[in-house]
């Protein structure tokens, strides 16, 4: 890569700390983030035994003061928000009116009226305009994403890594609820949240800060290690969980996802119309989770075949960790279950696969 | 990034390490370092005819898969059986344990079209640039 295009990538504040560290750096989605430290699977198998610490300051943040039913923020997004109480977060998705995906988002609750909305860095432009074009009345919208530093902090021992820094309060957050804690004086908020799988906290910080409390942690605890995003991508599809941009995009429905938990359909919401129709017509497309027998690994892109006819494209494909066996997910034509045998391709590559259930890995965790 | 001096070496990072007409194909410090841990490696046969510059096997990483180009014409006489269990060899051990076949070379002068040592410590460092 030519230093031009490297220097037209953005960074975190964390940037300069990676590299000083030996982080290996490669661009992913606009930003020049850490890809690995030690190695890919040493850092999986740390984060799945112990704890390691992600930069996750390239996503994107919004401060929404705004009454949910009255501004329209309800009807933005797919999940429940009315009903959720003070302290709490839920995932869900913004939807355009085909029922695509623009995103998918957790909604913290601050308060009665007082929302934090945590999307995806590409996205981060596309969902202002979306949330900005849809809410309406009196509500205060404010992209926080460039003062805002995200630090996730996922593995078995993270609970102790969590009251080393804020106290034992920390250890009583249930999953998927969050608080505010004190950190030298600088306000913090902790939710019992993560892309891992693993027991895990998400600590949103000012910015200018996020480097210190980034050293702070290896003083403190020499167990802690950092990660980097390519154990990140391998937690996650262990657990089956979706990538933006990959698993989910604007041509796909969080039905054909298989995702219909994160969607209350007793509710409006933009894209609502569109689901119910797809519901009655029938689910063109699904989502299927596949592995392979052997330590090959289909790869994103893949065409996927039932037989001799092509039925889809694999979206996400990786060599698992944990199982030593590839595995991918892909949207795929006509109804499959666990068991179903198909063939991966590209060019010269065959990959067999079985149809599975998620996750790959570990028990099912519902959020 | 360890480069031996007795090996020969190709723009796309294999090396070879010739004893006469046998050689020792394997893929450099630097392919094994740019790809991460390597979780798979597809083999020639033994007895496969292989073509100079040829894809004739591939790596797989986690994150990616990537092809090997044979660095000479001749036949595969024996592979590295050890890969199939422990491709981590070829990050751990890219000259040595690492590995991945022995092939007999039909024609000696191919080496023209390789780089010695300090042919492919110059290409690096244009590289890595």
């Amino acid at each position: 890569m030519e230093t031009s295009d490297i220097e037209a990538l953005r960074k975190t504040p964390l940037c300069e700390t990676h590299i000083a560290m030996g982080a290996k750096m490669a661009p992913f989605g606009g930003w020049l983030m850490p890809i690995q430290y030690e190695g890919i699977l040493a850092e999986h198998a740390h984060t799945r035994r112990a704890v390691s610490v992600f930069d996750i300051c390239h996503m994107g943040e919004f401060r929404l003061e705004a009454d949910p039913v009255s501004s329209g923020l309800d009807r933005i997004v797919t999940q429940s928000i009315l009903s959720m109480p003070i302290g709490s977060c839920r995932y869900g998705f913004m939807l355009n009116e085909k029922g695509g995906v623009i995103d998918d988002l957790v909604v913290y609750r601050l308060g009665k009226a007082s929302w934090m909305l945590v999307v995806n860095a590409a996205t981060i432009a596309g969902d202002e305009a979306h949330l900005r074009a849809h809410l309406s009345g009196r509500y205060d919208l404010d992209n926080i994403s460039e003062e805002t530093g995200k630090l996730d902090i996922q593995g078995p021992r993270s609970p102790e890594t969590l009251e080393h820094l804020f106290g034992v309060s920390v250890k009583k957050l249930a999953y998927y609820t969050f608080g505010k804690f004190d950190l030298g004086g600088k306000d913090v908020i902790v939710s019992r949240t993560g892309y891992t799988g693993e027991v895990g906290y998400e600590v949103y910080i000012s910015a200018d800060s996020v480097t210190r409390l980034w050293k702070h942690l290896f003083e403190e605890d020499e167990r802690i290690k950092p990660a980097g995003l390519g154990c990140r991508d391998t937690l996650r599809l262990e657990m089956g969980y979706p990538l933006y941009g990959q698993d989910l995009d604007a041509d796909h429905t969080p039905l054909e996802a298989g995702f219909e938990r994160f969607v209350d359909l007793k509710k409006d919401f933009i894209g609502k119309a569109a689901l119910i129709r797809e519901r009655e017509e029938g689910i063109k497309e699904r989502l299927v989770c596949f592995g392979s027998d052997t330590r090959r690994s289909p790869r994103h892109g893949f065409a996927i075949f039932s037989g001799a006819s092509r039925i889809g494209t694999v979206t996400s494909g990786s060599f698992s960790p944990s199982l030593l066996t590839g595995i991918g997910m892909g949207y795929v034509s006509g109804s499959l279950k666990a068991g179903d045998k198909l063939l991966t391709k590209d060019k010269g590559t065959e990959i067999a696969v079985t149809v599975v259930n998620k996750p790959f890995y570990g028990k099912e965790r519902t959020v | 990034m360890k480069i031996p001096k007795d090996l020969f070496y190709t723009k796309d990072h294999e090396w070879a390490r010739l004893e006469g007409k046998k050689a020792y194909i394997g893929i450099t410090d630097y392919a094994q370092a740019a790809l991460g841990d390597i979780t798979f490696a597809g083999l020639p046969k033994k007895g496969d005819m292989l073509k100079q510059a040829e894809a004739i096997a591939t790596v797989e990483s986690v994150k990616a898969a990537s092809d090997v180009y044979a660095p000479f014409s001749g036949k595969v006489t024996a592979i590295n059986e050890d890969l199939a269990a422990h491709p981590e060899f070829i990050n751990r051990s890219p000259y040595d344990e690492g590995y991945f076949f022995i092939m007999e070379i039909s024609d000696e002068s191919e080496k023209a079209k390789l780089m010695d040592a300090a042919a492919y410590e110059q290409y690096m460092e244009g590289i890595s640039k």
